[in-house]
């Protein structure tokens, strides 16, 4: 048991990155980015790629963060240059990157097995024998110190950026683009720059995630939104987000949560085909909770209300 | 300060719902001008201040900033030059941001945003001054998000993001409107005191001929795209709500059929 939720941990962290890309368009730019389907794997072939061609994994990893960036910079002059609304052409760019990813990997999937990865060095230090000893999964040790240590620089870096000048303009962009033209602020280069560190942080993700899992493959993004989408509506409700230090420390705990419940429910018996369905439900729950209240609101009071005029009818 | 040169507009062309919005606008501002501007619904009055803040290009024309041509400059730029207050409260702001954030977009309206941290704590002392000016108790309230303030409080903060560095061009566009009216009263008050004060060039668009008569040094009414009154000097001071009627009758060659400009 504790094998399976260190496990869901330290997944959690690496998606917790990409749950930070995923916020950054959601919630700051107001826009729902589709590509982030593409650009995971697309990380995660530039990553493999790098990688099992005998690179460094560090490199590797940083290469796709630059492969996200390029990404996130087609979304953005697809909607700001050509005028495609923000989903559409997030689907579009997602499309196009399925070609583009099986053109980077020459094949469905790479695998890295052999190859040395980023966490590789950490599950030789000597510590790691005595919890080896103790029946933990090393390997599960050194994601959980690695994940661990590139949401601490992500959380840090994104909390400087977006409290600098051009990270506020970014914020008031997904608020009212109107009132940011009015104050001499080019609304599409902020999109632009939006798009791409969203993008970016997303495949940065997805190299990870693919050297976590040990393989890359073509289909690993598919519904990699919904996932996002879900572990920021499951941080911001459980976690909060009564400031954005706080915000940003929730995305990475919604992250986790969403990766424990998941292990959770498959060592309870749910088939692993059925979790895209099981996600997908969930968000739609999550999303409509403010609806339900609403709902419950009206039917207490007019309960209430029935109640009160019963004895004088 | 302004000068609008012949300027045209034609929106949705070659459709059925053409509209030549502004039909050959002419106009010149000098510095200190505070014009008040009326006409019925679909005059152009919106459109004009539209035109100046670049919202989308005009057809033909010339519009010139203090010396400066800005007619092919997009609306981003020629913020520059120009403060804006909008008829509606919630366009003015970020309403998911604080009050402080605000105004600090607004102290670096014109200047080149870079990776510097987005508010300084002088900056922060200086907001507070500015709040308390306003009387709205805003100045405990730095870090409360816009969202949570009133309509009027809002157009208040707006009036202030527009003049927190000094535009050579202030554009009130309805922007009391939208609020009840004692507190358009008090917006009113707050925009005659800084532009006073600041000495501004404005141009503020009303649907209230009395506000039009009692606020600014300049009265303009625009009939189908043009100017067809100019009211300066002696002439407007001595304004009233009949002889401006009279006057209208005059220049447009029919009678002002306008219920929202006549019953307020």
């Amino acid at each position: 048991m504790l094998n399976i939720i260190l496990g869901a941990i330290s997944l959690g962290l690496l998606w917790a990155i990409m749950t930070m890309g995923v916020y950054i368009t959601y919630r700051l730019l107001d826009i729902a980015d589709l590509s982030v389907e593409g650009t995971l794997v697309t990380g995660a072939a530039v990553g493999a790629v790098w990688i099992t061609g005998g690179g460094n994994p560090w490199v590797g990893t940083f290469m796709a963060l630059l492969a996200g960036l390029v990404c996130g910079l087609v979304t953005g002059l697809l909607h700001t240059k050509l005028k495609i609304p923000a989903l559409l052409s997030g689907i579009l760019t997602m499309i196009a990157l399925y070609s583009v990813n099986l053109r980077i990997m020459g094949k469905a999937n790479i695998t890295l097995l052999q190859a040395e990865t980023v966490f590789t060095p950490l599950e030789k230090l000597p510590f790691m024998q005595n919890l080896a000893a103790q029946g933990i999964i090393t390997k599960n040790v050194a994601i959980l110190l690695c994940g661990l240590l590139v949401v601490i620089i992500v959380s840090a870096f994104l909390y400087w950026f977006f409290g600098t000048e051009i990270g506020s303009a970014i914020r008031a962009t997904g608020n009212n683009q109107q009132m940011v033209r009015a104050q001499g602020v080019n609304t599409d280069t902020m999109i632009l720059l939006g798009l791409m560190l969203s993008n970016g942080l997303v495949a940065m993700s997805g190299a990870l995630i693919a050297q976590n899992q040990s393989y890359s493959d073509v289909q690993m993004g598919t519904g990699a939104i919904v996932i996002g989408l879900a572990s920021v509506i499951i941080g911001e409700v459980l976690f909060g987000t009564k400031s954005f230090k706080r915000t940003l420390i929730s995305l990475s705990l919604g992250a986790i949560t969403y990766r424990i419940i998941i292990a959770l429910v498959l060592k309870a018996g749910m088939n692993a085909n059925d979790l895209k369905l099981f996600t997908a439900i969930t968000v739609a729950i999550c999303l409509a909770l403010p609806q339900f209240k609403s709902y419950w609101q009206t039917l207490k009071k007019s309960l209430q209300g029935g109640g009160g005029n019963a004895p004088t009818a | 300060m302004l000068q609008l040169r012949n300027i045209h507009k034609t929106f949705n062309p070659n459709s059925v719902n053409e509209k030549h919005a502004l039909q050959g606008l002419n106009l010149h501002l000098n510095a200190g001008d505070f014009a008040t501007v009326i006409g019925g619904n679909g005059a152009g009055k919106s459109t004009m201040l539209n035109a100046i803040s670049g919202v989308w290009p005009i057809d033909e024309g010339q519009i010139l900033i203090d010396g400066a041509d800005v007619t092919k400059l997009p609306e981003f730029k020629r913020a520059t030059y120009l403060g804006r207050v909008f008829q509606d409260p919630m366009l003015g702001t970020a309403t998911n941001m604080e009050i402080q954030e605000n105004l600090a977009l607004a102290l670096r309206r014109g200047k080149k945003r870079t990776l510097r941290w987005g508010i300084t704590h002088q900056e922060r002392s200086q907001y507070r001054e500015l709040l308390k000016t306003l009387d709205l108790g805003l100045e405990d309230r730095l870090t409360s998000k816009v969202g949570l303030l009133s309509g009027g409080q809002r157009q208040a903060l707006t009036l202030l993001m527009a003049t927190l560095t000094k535009p050579k061009l202030l554009l009130l566009d309805e922007h009391t409107a939208a609020l009840d009216p004692k507190t358009a009263a008090k917006v009113l008050e707050l925009s005659d005191r800084i532009i006073a004060e600041n000495n501004l060039t404005a141009l503020m668009v009303t649907h209230n001929m009395r506000d039009a008569i009692t606020h600014g040094n300049r009265l303009i009414m625009l009939k189908d795209g043009q100017i067809i009154l100019d009211i300066a000097g002696e002439e407007k001071k001595n304004l009233t709500v009949e002889n401006l009627l009279a006057k209208f009758a005059v220049a447009a060659g029919e009678e002002l059929a306008n219920d929202r400009m006549l019953l307020s």
